[in-house]
């Protein structure tokens, strides 16, 4: 699942990414033409519209693909950078920069293009932004009240409007299609031109409208990946058309003294229950926060086995199910629950003389195991505990 | 290019972005990695007296060898080079309106860079970083920088006519 740095890439490939990203950023920036100010001012002056059409593109393009990869479960949303809302910097920063653009014809990102390609006014201007940067920094103390006002964090723009996150999408791609027609109705007035839509452009532009709506009515009308995990999970259990390998106590029991170090023994209930008691090297994953990316490297690996126990088996089993469905490993289930393993292996009762050879061989292997794993874990104490994976967000920055 | 094609492929190469390192595109931040590390270079006393300068080398220890959004322009720099190749647009040149001298362009785009870097700052990203990324992921203040700066750039526009028209 996405984003994938730093946890299946890491940060030092990630600068490989940075500039294959960077590449194709600046090939289609040159390609639609930002490398020259004509074109990128034109927007100002209604003769040419060509910024306002990319960048509505490109952003509603992206800003569909990062719902619906969302959707489809292949991107944690939770995890990706939003920028801060500062607000009172951002809008005397952003009207800085409006005059910065009209002043200069370029924005940072296609001045580099335009210099890339030899156009000296597009170096003038990547010095200059250099020497912005350098009055900001010398400066900052006079600028730090407005930099700091009004500190929102990483608000979204669905929240602030009240809606939901697909009906702002909608509402925005409805808006960019707009703007589109109307701007090109502006480019002709100004231009004094008349342009005709030919069959072939018609054709493409209604298609690609309509995909894009096809795409948002995806992510707002059918389930999620979750909740069709969740259905999956649900409908199996009523059924019961599944198999798990039930592992009584006694045998996990000799599991955790001699193969310690080739099980995960995982507990599903609570934290609270979980510090309350739980089995020897036990690691807590509680059940509805299994889908957590941290997870993923215990319930999807080949080398140890897993063994779920939680308060009752229905859970166990639910658990059970949900780790199928998130990764790949050999799944195991506790028959007893938690408090009935702690019953066995804490509260031992020396059989009765005269009892079967069964019944004391039972209690004997008990009462060993029961020394072991609590010598094991004494033993291992500092060792064993699972290595905290952080999840920390994506810090960002233009 | 047909510039919604162009806009298309951006925004795949932006999704592409953020679904691997989980944040947008960017440019000023390059720019401000370069200089503020050359800074502390050549004036390291005065780096060390600067408050702001001293916090940002402090928060990013390894330089712009290190940085990201560094790399990623170095990206942009081949990318537009190869497409202005490709496209024959490539080649010393000076672009500027039809009624000024040659000089006042590169004054102005000093002016106008010198503006858009400050702003850039404040607003923490410019067109690429706060505008466009900030979109895609429905920043607010990124939303809110974007249409600070095309309002802004509208309400000027006519102020300035005599740079880019006749």
């Amino acid at each position: 699942m996405g984003p994938l740095v730093p946890f299946i890439i890491g940060n030092e490939f990630n600068l490989i990414i940075a500039l294959i990203a960077g590449i194709g950023f600046g090939f289609v920036l040159e390609q639609a033409g930002f490398s020259s100010t004509k074109k990128l001012v034109g927007l100002f002056y209604g003769y040419d519209f060509t910024v306002l059409k990319v960048f509505f593109t490109g952003g509603v393009t992206a800003m569909i693909g990062v719902l619906w990869f969302g959707h489809m479960g292949i991107l944690d949303l939770s995890l990706i950078y939003i920028n801060p809302t500062f607000l009172v910097s951002a809008l005397v920063g952003g009207a800085i920069m409006g005059l910065g653009f009209i002043i200069g014809g370029f924005c940072p990102g296609t001045s580099v293009c335009a210099a890339a390609i030899g156009k000296l006014d597009g170096l003038a201007f990547v010095f200059g932004s250099a020497l912005g940067v350098l009055v900001f920094a010398e400066g900052y103390p006079m600028f730090e009240k407005i930099y700091l006002a009004e500190a929102w964090g990483p608000v979204l723009m669905n929240e602030q409007l009240g809606m939901s996150k697909i009906v702002f999408a909608f509402i925005l791609t409805a808006f960019a299609f707009t703007a589109f027609y109307f701007t090109r109705r502006i480019e002709n007035r100004v231009n004094k031109i008349e342009t005709r839509f030919e069959k072939k452009k018609i054709i493409a532009y209604s298609s690609a409208i309509a995909f894009a709506f096809l795409i948002l009515s995806v992510v707002a009308f059918l389930p999620d990946s979750e909740s069709r995990r969740e259905s999956k999970i649900a409908k199996a259990l009523e059924k019961h058309d599944f198999t798990p390998v039930l592992v009584p106590a006694d045998k996990l029991a000799d599991q955790i003294v001699n193969n310690y170090y080739k099980i995960n023994v995982i507990d599903v209930r609570d934290s609270g229950s979980f510090n309350v008691y739980h089995l020897p090297f036990a690691i807590n994953i509680p059940l509805e926060k299994m889908g957590e990316r941290q997870w993923k490297k215990i319930l999807d690996q080949k080398h140890k086995t897993n063994y779920f126990y939680a308060d009752d088996i229905l859970m166990a089993e639910k658990a059970y199910l949900t780790a199928t469905y998130l990764g790949k490993a050999d799944n195991h289930i506790l028959i007893q629950s938690g408090s009935e393993f702690r019953n066995i292996y804490t509260n031992l009762v020396a059989p009765l003389p005269d009892a079967g050879k069964n019944e004391i061989n039972t209690y004997n292997f008990r009462k060993k195991a029961a020394t072991d794993m609590a010598t094991l874990v004494e033993a291992l104490k500092n060792s064993t505990q699972p290595i905290q994976v952080k999840t920390s967000k994506v810090k960002g920055g233009c | 290019m047909n510039p919604y094609l162009a806009g298309f492929l951006l925004g795949l190469i932006l999704l592409g972005t953020i679904y691997v390192t989980g944040r947008g595109l960017g440019a000023s931040g390059a720019v401000k990695s370069v200089l503020l590390s050359a800074v502390v270079k050549i004036a390291p006393e005065h780096s060390a007296n600067t408050p702001y300068i001293k916090t940002y080398s402090e928060e990013h220890p390894d330089g712009p060898l290190k940085d990201w959004l560094v790399f990623e322009v170095i990206g942009v720099v081949i990318g537009a080079f190869i497409s202005g190749v490709l496209s024959n647009r490539a080649g010393i040149k000076l672009e500027r309106g039809p009624s000024i001298t040659n000089s006042t362009r590169i004054v102005a785009a000093v002016i106008g860079g010198l503006l858009f870097g400050l702003g850039s700052q404040l607003g923490r990203g410019c067109t690429s970083g706060a505008a466009l990324s900030g979109m895609a992921v429905m920043s607010f203040g990124g939303i809110i920088t974007m249409i600070a700066i095309f309002g802004s750039g509208y309400s000027f526009a006519y102020f300035f006519r005599k740079l880019w028209l006749k």
